[in-house]
């Protein structure tokens, strides 16, 4: 029996790589990269684009009489509105550690949760807290304001009364 | 007309008719009752549920002592809480004041509701207790050596989606207890803030805010919230838990079941004598495994005379340790009503706000620094566990307790210096404060860096590498580390638990809490 040579390919001459081991790859990564995509897109779901939370801008009514440097809390709101000689000014409630809220005492607030300490302007005196109580934009007159929680401002910011 | 070998049609159908409850049974449990070695074996390989066994188990791996038990028990918890968890499902509403009310009717109106609330709760602890006290037998007994490394991993993401199924569930009563603790542990998902705040970056990146974004639906915990946790806590991660569960026992079974030492056969001395003998009869088949199977497998060279048919011998074993798991929930839930506060109210913390129990290290950690305490640390302790058995490729000591250079000694001095160096770092914290007490304009990134979490974390690795030195011994230096993490872990969350009070202030007793 003789052996009939095939065509000069094979051992040889190898391909670099065989058409159906390509196809065969390329279809592999063509499924693992679209798997991919899908997830990407799937997780564009749970990633809200509108925040269930209430609006960021509220109007207040400072009650006449509250006295200087004492803190008005409006209802349901984590933020202070104080009013002294210089103006009206609001600062937020919600530590900058864990997100608790610090309650005022004496002067400064305390954080219930880990202990921080802030002064009456909002910096940190004492414990976790790695920033200063943000100031909230106020704008209005005469007794009645509007805070914006989504615009901070430079602490000492005041409206004039 | 009928012949006369059959009798009539009627008589054959009444004759059927009674025998089918044997033939019912002879059709369930084919193979027979378990009675001889062939049909111990049917039993096991024939039943869907049971054949995650191996046919016959060594007997080492039935010692007490070798597991106590824990697996099993952590398995045996998980099936409690979702038996129980289903039954709370029937009342449950997930939507805040009214998940609230749903909890209180459980609690005094539903029939056994106020039982199967404690049951579900203590499982869920129990659980908890289990899979650590699982984990750290493993490490002991340096059985995560190959070829289980891989299921050490699984067993790692086990131990996460557990704390990830208590933490979900936290919420769910939606009191003050709870509202706080999920604002705390959101607030940890977004503690990279800390850094990228601090390097002026957040605006571009925000993974911080996106984690928590993500985890809530929401920049608060509302309503979104505890959809989504509800959603994690009773679909998500029980599914995850169930197909890594279902990974990890195949995989105890194929790396060649439990882990034993090389000479276990020598140790446990002749098996005693009323051992009924292997292959007094002949198998019915013959699998050619040999052609499918390569490498070293565990029963090479090895006689079956160590081994004993798994039923019943194992599977006995495991009911008891199921019905001793199954008390010990049962008792602690007439003992202690799990706790229900106040309706969540999102203006006024807690004081102290405390996480579930198993966190309160962490808390005592976050304390100090949201970053490094609830996720730079945590990440350190899970990268290092995950690669301790690629690191450890050492033979002394493996099966054994507290195997390997140093051995239970190492242990020991471990315990004293985990102990010492936490409660050194925590008094004097406690004691004198920290950086920014000292100097009041320090960069944050400074305490992040530097803080009572990160000395301790440096601590602890500089003495497992002086023991890696000394013994000349990975293993002696993961002996080490582990136990130094344990005992740190134990302290911060007994610190966390009984000495923290009002604001986060150390005390010595609740009795000394101010009153306001």
């Amino acid at each position: 029996m003789t052996v009939t040579p095939g065509p000069a390919r094979s051992r040889l001459d190898p391909e670099p790589m065989p058409r159906r081991d390509f196809l065969g790859l390329a279809s592999v990564w063509a499924a693992a990269a679209a798997s991919l995509l899908s997830l990407v897109g799937m997780l564009r779901l749970p990633k809200a684009a509108v925040l269930a939370s209430p609006s960021k801008k509220f109007r207040v009514s400072l009650p006449e009489s509250l006295p200087e440097g004492a803190p008005y809390i409006p209802p349901g709101r984590t933020v202070a509105l104080f009013r002294d000689s210089k103006g009206v000014y609001a600062l937020s409630l919600v530590c900058t550690h864990l997100g608790c809220i610090v309650k005022s005492a004496g002067d400064g607030f305390d954080c219930p949760c880990h202990g921080s300490r802030f002064a009456a302007d909002g910096s940190v005196l004492k414990g976790p807290a790695p920033r200063a109580l943000p100031w909230f934009k106020v704008t209005g007159m005469a007794g009645n304001y509007v805070v914006d929680e989504d615009a901070v401002v430079p602490q000492g910011t005041k409206v004039a009364v | 007309m009928s012949s006369a070998a059959s009798p009539p049609a009627l008589r054959r159908f009444l004759d059927n008719l009674k025998a089918v409850p044997r033939q019912f049974r002879a059709s369930t449990i084919r193979g027979g009752m378990p009675q001889t070695d062939r049909t111990r074996s049917t039993f096991v390989f024939g039943n869907v549920f049971l054949h995650l066994h191996a046919v016959r188990t060594h007997r080492w791996s039935l010692r007490w002592s070798t597991t106590w038990g824990l697996g099993i028990t952590a398995m045996a918890a998980f099936l409690i809480t979702l038996v129980t968890g289903v039954l709370l499902m029937f009342y449950y509403k997930p939507y805040p004041e009214v998940a609230y009310l749903s909890i209180k009717d459980i609690h005094f109106v539903v029939p056994t509701g106020r039982f199967m609330r404690n049951i579900h709760r203590w499982a869920a602890n129990v659980m908890v207790v289990a899979v650590i006290l699982h984990m750290a037998r493993v490490f002991y007994t340096a059985a995560y050596r190959a070829p289980r490394e891989f299921n050490w991993l699984v067993g790692m993401a086990l131990l996460v989606t557990t704390l990830g199924l208590s933490f979900t569930g936290y919420l769910l009563p939606w009191d003050q207890l709870a509202f706080w603790a999920i604002t705390i542990g959101a607030n940890i998902a977004q503690s990279p803030r800390e850094v990228t705040d601090a390097l002026g970056i957040t605006e571009y990146f925000d993974p911080g805010g996106l984690q928590k974004l993500i985890l809530l639906g929401s920049d608060q915990v509302g309503e979104e919230a505890l959809i989504r946790f509800y959603l994690l806590h009773v679909m998500i991660l029980p599914l995850v838990l169930a197909a890594l569960v279902a990974v990890h026992f195949w995989r105890i079974r194929k790396d060649g079941g439990l882990a034993k030492p090389a000479d276990a056969d020598r140790r446990l001395g002749p098996p005693p004598p009323d051992t009924y003998p292997v292959f007094t009869e002949a198998p019915s088949r013959t699998y050619h495994l040999a052609a499918i199977v390569r490498g070293k497998t565990p029963a090479v060279g090895v006689g079956p005379e160590q081994t004993v048919p798994s039923m019943p011998h194992l599977l006995y074993a495991e009911a008891g340790v199921f019905m001793l798991a199954t008390f010990l929930c049962l008792a602690l839930s007439l003992v202690s009503d799990a706790p229900l506060k106040e309706l969540a109210n999102p203006g006024v913390p807690e004081n102290p706000a405390k996480a579930p129990w198993y966190f309160l290290g962490l808390q005592e950690l976050v304390s100090f620094s949201a970053f490094m305490g609830g996720i730079g640390i945590p990440t350190i302790v899970l990268v290092g566990l995950g690669l301790i058995p690629y690191l450890d490729r050492e033979q002394e000591g493996t099966g054994e307790w507290f195997g390997g250079p140093g051995g239970l000694p190492l242990v020991l001095t471990s315990v004293i210096v985990g102990f010492g160096a936490a409660g050194g770092v925590e008094a004097i914290a406690i004691r004198f404060g920290w950086l920014r007490e000292w100097f009041p304009n320090i960069p944050q990134l400074v305490i992040t860096a530097i803080n009572p979490g990160t000395v301790l974390t440096l601590i602890y690795g500089a003495y497992s590498t002086w023991l890696v030195k000394r013994y000349n011994s990975t293993r002696a230096g993961a002996l080490g580390l582990f136990t130094c993490f344990l005992c740190g872990f134990v302290l911060l969350t007994v610190i966390g638990t009984y000495f923290r009070g009002p604001n986060w202030n150390f005390y010595w007793s609740p009795a000394d809490w101010p009153h306001h």
